[in-house]
């Protein structure tokens, strides 16, 4: 087990000792009851842009988070909440990106789920889809190349993700190098509006494991528990020098693209399939299976998230707006060799 | 000591006094590269002159992460063409870390760029003015063998992401007898020849055509003053105005293609800050604007030679 694990027991709420599989869900829920505050930020005119939720996928996102370690690489993608909680990421952070705070991790110049702190191994996504994966792969490769410990890096992709060009050539290029890389699928069944039968003609997508080389995994993403025994062993497998883990996971997105939109074309018939299953009450129906947790303290939980949310939301709205005066204008670190910039 | 081997010395040295520094490409490791310019440093640094797969946009990102551990890679293209398949990780990703999170990006992507003679649509392209563009790239473009040995290491020192445009002509056609102990910073203009009656702009493999011009009509007792850019991201307008307010007029040349370039942006920036000091409209000389031929007839025209360069300069100066 890592040791962000080791450390959530010792450094729990209260400074009591608390159970792995209580600590996800606990941050699986808070990613959920976040994405709500956000949606109503949204409606109310605070937030600019758009907001993208991660409902449904709390459960696979929490795992991989929950799995890595500190001095792992964690780049993860526009419905990973849950994961970027558990990874260290604070809901102050969170909010500051999507409010637009100069305080925040991008200081208001990138936004909503465009956030990450590269020198603490957590990195912002860039937009374009696959773009990620090379980069966690070149950072593995220089640690290797300068003979630090290489550690493990993970990131994460949808379906549609998977159809780009720079999901093949960084796969492929991880592959041939060999690198503990950790790459989550989250087959929620849509890219936007496109189901998957537009997207790839392969009968599942561990199948293109078969074809880059790599090790291949597949797991329910509604289960968290599944989520979390999967997961572990694919960042285990990696950690241990068997190459590229790609990881599949079969769920369906709860919610629109991001909150403008209602999602008409998801279909009746997938909402009411297994896929359908709300992760966040599959695993509380664990907690409660597991006698991990009782439905008292279950919803003593939920009142204290959404305490933490409300005070967090009122820190961050009182944080000041960019200084527009003096704007420092310089897209170089070398600011002498800025065009045009004095 | 050819331009070259300048590139390839660079490299040797940058390898041997910077641990951070490694080179990836495509056939860069034991076979030294498509045009030589790592012949032997994968046997001298085999951890660190690294054969790439044919993956421009996962090369690059690479990079980028290498960067953020600390390392100051390399990249090679084997054609300055083929960056195109990379162009969302240099424009987007290095372009923009630094804005975005503050962590700077010292990758140098080396760009095997300009036209020879046979080499087609697609092995013959310039592609500075399509970087310089973007926010957070340098763009270089050496055209001597001194510049192309100190400007490369310069690049791999600065702390962001640099571009570095070196002309496949310039590679053994040009000589030089040592490499430079001296040498002018990154974003500073080189006069290469003083002159009193025209200000001639340009850059790379052009400086050569233009100084045969500046040569030709030097007989006729006309001079040009030839300024070369070295960096077009950013632009020395100081040194360019300066000219301008000696000469009263400009001509700006380039190998690349006409619309909104290197030329156009200086046209604009002396029209805008030194409009005053003109004494004639200033004229600009690109490439034809389509594909870069293949048959070595057309290509000899298709862009800008000493001949065309000694045209327009006559037109500029009504001789
Ligand atoms: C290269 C690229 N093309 C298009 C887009 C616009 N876009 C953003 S999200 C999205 C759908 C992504 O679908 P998927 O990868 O399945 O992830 P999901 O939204 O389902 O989590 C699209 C098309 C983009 N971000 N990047
Ligand atoms: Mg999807």
């Amino acid at each position: 087990m890592g040791s962000r694990e080791a450390l959530e027991e010792t450094t729990a709420a209260g400074g009591k000792t608390i159970d792995p599989l209580l600590q996800a869900y606990r941050w699986m829920l808070t990613a959920r009851l976040l994405d709500e505050k956000l949606a109503t930020l949204y409606r109310a005119g605070r937030i600019h842009g758009g907001v993208f939720m991660g409902k449904g996928q709390e459960a696979l996102s929490v795992a991989l988070g929950q799995g890595l370690q500190v001095t792992d690489i964690y780049a993860p993608l526009i419905r990973d909440g849950a994961g970027r909680l558990a990874f260290g990421e604070t809901i102050h952070d969170a909010l500051r990106n999507c409010l637009g705070s100069p305080q925040g991790p991008m200081r208001a110049r990138d936004g909503n789920v465009h956030r990450g702190r590269p020198r603490q191994g957590y990195l912002p996504m860039l937009s374009h889809l696959g773009a990620m994966i090379s980069v966690v792969g070149g950072m593995l490769m220089a640690r290797r190349i300068q003979g630090k410990p290489v550690g493990v890096g993970a990131t994460c992709l949808g379906d549609g993700g998977t159809s780009t060009g720079a999901f093949h050539e960084a796969i492929n290029l991880a592959a041939v190098e060999r690198l503990p890389l950790v790459l989550v699928i989250a087959n929620n069944r849509y890219a936007y509006s496109t189901p998957t039968e537009k997207q790839f003609a392969c009968h599942s997508l561990t199948d293109k494991a078969i074809g880059y080389g790599v090790d291949s995994h597949s797991v329910d993403g509604t289960d968290l528990m599944a989520c979390r025994n999967t997961i572990f062993e694919a960042i285990d497998q990696a950690r241990r020098g068997h190459g590229p883990q790609l990881v599949v996971a079969d769920l369906l997105r709860l919610c629109g693209h991001g909150e403008h939109d209602d999602a008409p074309y998801i279909k009746d018939q997938l909402k009411a399939s297994p896929l359908g299953r709300d992760c966040l009450e599959v695993a509380a129906d664990q907690l409660l299976g597991e006698r991990v947790a009782t439905k008292n303290q279950i919803e003593t939980i939920r009142q204290e998230i959404v305490e933490s949310i409300e005070t967090a939301v009122a820190e961050v709205s009182r944080e000041s707006l960019p200084c527009l005066t003096h704007y420092d204008w310089c897209s170089l670190s070398t600011r002498r060799l800025a065009d045009g910039v004095s | 000591m050819t331009y070259l081997n300048a590139i390839r010395d660079a490299q040797h040295h940058l390898l041997e006094t910077d641990p951070r520094v490694f080179i990836y490409g495509q056939d860069v490791g034991e076979f030294g590269g498509a045009f030589k310019a790592t012949k032997h440093l994968a046997e001298q640094f085999p951890q660190r002159v690294l054969d790439a797969p044919i993956s421009e946009d996962a090369m690059v990102g690479t990079a980028i992460g290498a960067a953020i551990e600390g390392m100051r890679p390399i990249i090679e293209m084997q054609f300055a063409d083929f960056s195109t398949v990379g162009f969302n990780q240099i424009v987007n990703h290095a372009g923009a870390f630094f804005w975005r999170t503050d962590v700077p990006i010292p990758i140098t992507i080396r760009l095997p760029s300009g036209g020879t003679s046979g080499a087609g649509p697609f092995h013959s392209q310039s592609l500075e003015a399509i970087y310089a563009h973007y926010p957070g790239l340098v763009v270089m473009t050496p055209a001597t063998v001194e510049d192309a040995y100190s400007m490369l290491i310069e690049a791999v020192q600065i702390n962001d992401p640099v571009l570095f445009c070196e002309h496949k002509y310039l590679y053994y056609h040009l000589k030089a007898e040592r490499l430079p102990e001296h040498s002018l910073p990154a974003g500073r203009a080189r006069v290469a020849r003083p002159g009193r009656d025209l200000t001639v702009v340009t850059y790379s493999a052009m400086l050569h055509e233009v100084l045969e011009a500046a040569h030709e009509l030097d007989s006729e007792g006309i001079q040009l003053e030839v300024i070369d850019l070295r960096t077009v991201k950013p632009i020395d307008t100081d040194t360019i105005i300066a000219s301008v307010a000696r000469t009263g007029r400009l001509l700006c040349v380039g190998e690349s293609w006409p619309w909104g370039g290197v030329n156009a942006e200086v046209v604009s920036r002396v029209a805008a800050e030194g409009f005053h000091l003109l004494d004639a409209p200033p004229k600009r000389i690109n490439a034809q604007d389509t594909p870069i031929p293949y048959h070595p007839d057309l290509w000899s025209v298709h862009r800008p030679t000493a001949r065309s360069i000694l045209m327009a300069a006559r037109e500029l100066l009504r001789i």
